[in-house]
């Protein structure tokens, strides 16, 4: 979905920090990626190529960290790993979880010269 | 102290005692034990003064030695010394993509907090009825005060749908846009001055896939599902609906002539989100609107508490 504008984000945070930090280049780019943020990561490192350019971060290499899908489960109240939004809870067996993070996308850090 | 991995005492590398800052730029490699006593406050190690300051460690999976040495984590790239790029530093963002748009939202929350507006962001896909529940909405409300926001890619054809209500609205065009965003929001409140106390109903782009994941200030999405969509519709796009706190199973008078389960239609719904509020509806015949007219007016009441 609207891995463009999510690009956007991206190089508007990255300029941010070019000049509270005064760097000319990005050469890494890490973001941490919840697996229900919705995101595609293809979509997003194409967006990310063409909207980067100009930027600091032109040319930058993106690494992307998966980070699990939470949720807690209304049949055992437990808190729960599940890779699908419509997964089962893996303890019971209940199928009414209900994502509890997972969600994230985040910058997580980034290499400068 | 070393910008790189905080340590500020003298350390031996490559035979000889240098700075931890020193190191990291020449990209040796070094060690990052010091002592420890069995509380969390560090003590002197015996290479030189330790961090001065009491401080923990994150708990690793395998546990550490008990002894002086542990291992430090998140060193991370930036000591690694490359030809002719020495300069490489690591900066730490931690920021959300979406930071700007939810400091947005968050500017349109309190200012519509502060108002005791309530503003409903209103999500489906194209054509499940979205500007007819709306107009018959207003039309129910009578004299309250309300106001709306249209978002579409192109034309007016909504906005000029609710004015003909006598309602107040603005048209956003979103151009390629597949979403309305919190700062457009926050023009159109800006435009609108919406009255205290006031209902603020925000249409979204029909889409159930963008909208989810961006925060307007609004104190609830509804999501609207009308019966000709498939009973499948919320496990085929989950976010949207997980992100809902009402659903509207609207267009109920087609339900016979299109074999609508709707019992099927709401288990589906609880099944992406155990917690979803549902309502069966249609603006056409007015069926189940005086349930929706009952949760519109008891939120409102809630922004005033």
């Amino acid at each position: 979905m609207h891995e463009m504008s999510l690009a956007e984000g991206l190089r508007s945070i990255v300029e941010d920090q070019a000049r509270r930090h005064g760097f000319a280049r990005v050469s890494v780019l890490r973001l941490e990626i919840g697996r229900f943020a919705g995101v595609e990561r293809s979509a997003l490192e194409f967006a990310f190529d063409v909207v980067m350019r100009g930027s600091p971060a032109e040319g930058a290499r993106l690494e992307m960290i998966d980070l699990p899908g939470r949720a807690l489960c209304y049949d055992c109240a437990a808190m729960v790993e599940i890779d699908g939004r419509l997964d089962p809870c893996p303890l019971c067996g209940g199928g009414r979880v209900i994502p509890d993070g997972g969600d994230e996308m985040r910058i997580k850090d980034m290499e400068v010269m | 102290m070393c910008t790189v991995c905080g340590c500020s005492e003298l350390v031996m590398a490559d035979g000889r005692l240098m700075s931890h800052e020193e190191a990291h730029g020449l990209g040796l490699a070094h060690s990052h034990g010091h002592g420890h006593a069995p509380g969390a406050a560090a003590m002197p190690a015996s290479a030189g003064a330790a961090l001065p300051f009491p401080h923990v460690h994150a708990v690793s999976p395998t546990p550490p030695d008990n002894g002086a040495d542990h291992h430090h984590y998140g060193q991370g790239p930036a000591g690694v010394s490359v030809p002719g790029l020495s300069q490489t530093r690591l900066i730490e963002v931690e920021t959300s993509i979406l930071a700007k748009n939810d400091g947005f939202a968050a500017g349109n929350r309190r200012v519509l907090k502060a108002l005791g507006v309530l503003a409903l962001n209103l999500v489906s896909s194209p054509g499940s009825g979205k500007t007819t529940l709306l107009c018959r909405t207003i039309e129910a409300l009578g004299n309250a005060p309300l106001a709306v926001i249209e978002g579409d890619q192109q034309t007016s054809a909504d906005a000029d749908r609710i004015r003909a209500t006598g309602a107040r609205a603005i048209q956003i065009n979103t151009g390629k846009g597949c979403h309305l965003d919190a700062r457009m929001v926050g023009h159109a409140i800006d435009s609108l001055r919406p009255q205290p106390a006031s209902f603020l109903f925000i249409e979204n782009v029909g889409n159930l896939v963008c909208p989810a994941a961006f925060d307007l200030g609004e104190a609830a999405k509804v999501a609207i599902l009308s019966v000709t969509e498939g009973e499948d519709k919320p496990l085929k796009y989950p976010d949207m609906f997980t992100a809902a706190r009402l659903a509207i199973l609207n267009k109920l008078d087609l339900a016979p002539h299109c074999d609508a389960d709707l019992d099927l239609y709401e288990a589906n719904l609880r099944r992406v989100n155990p917690g979803i509020e549902i309502l069966r509806l249609s603006a056409r015949t007015g069926e189940g609107m005086a349930e929706w007219l009952a949760w519109l007016r008891a939120r409102l009441q809630g922004m005033a508490a």
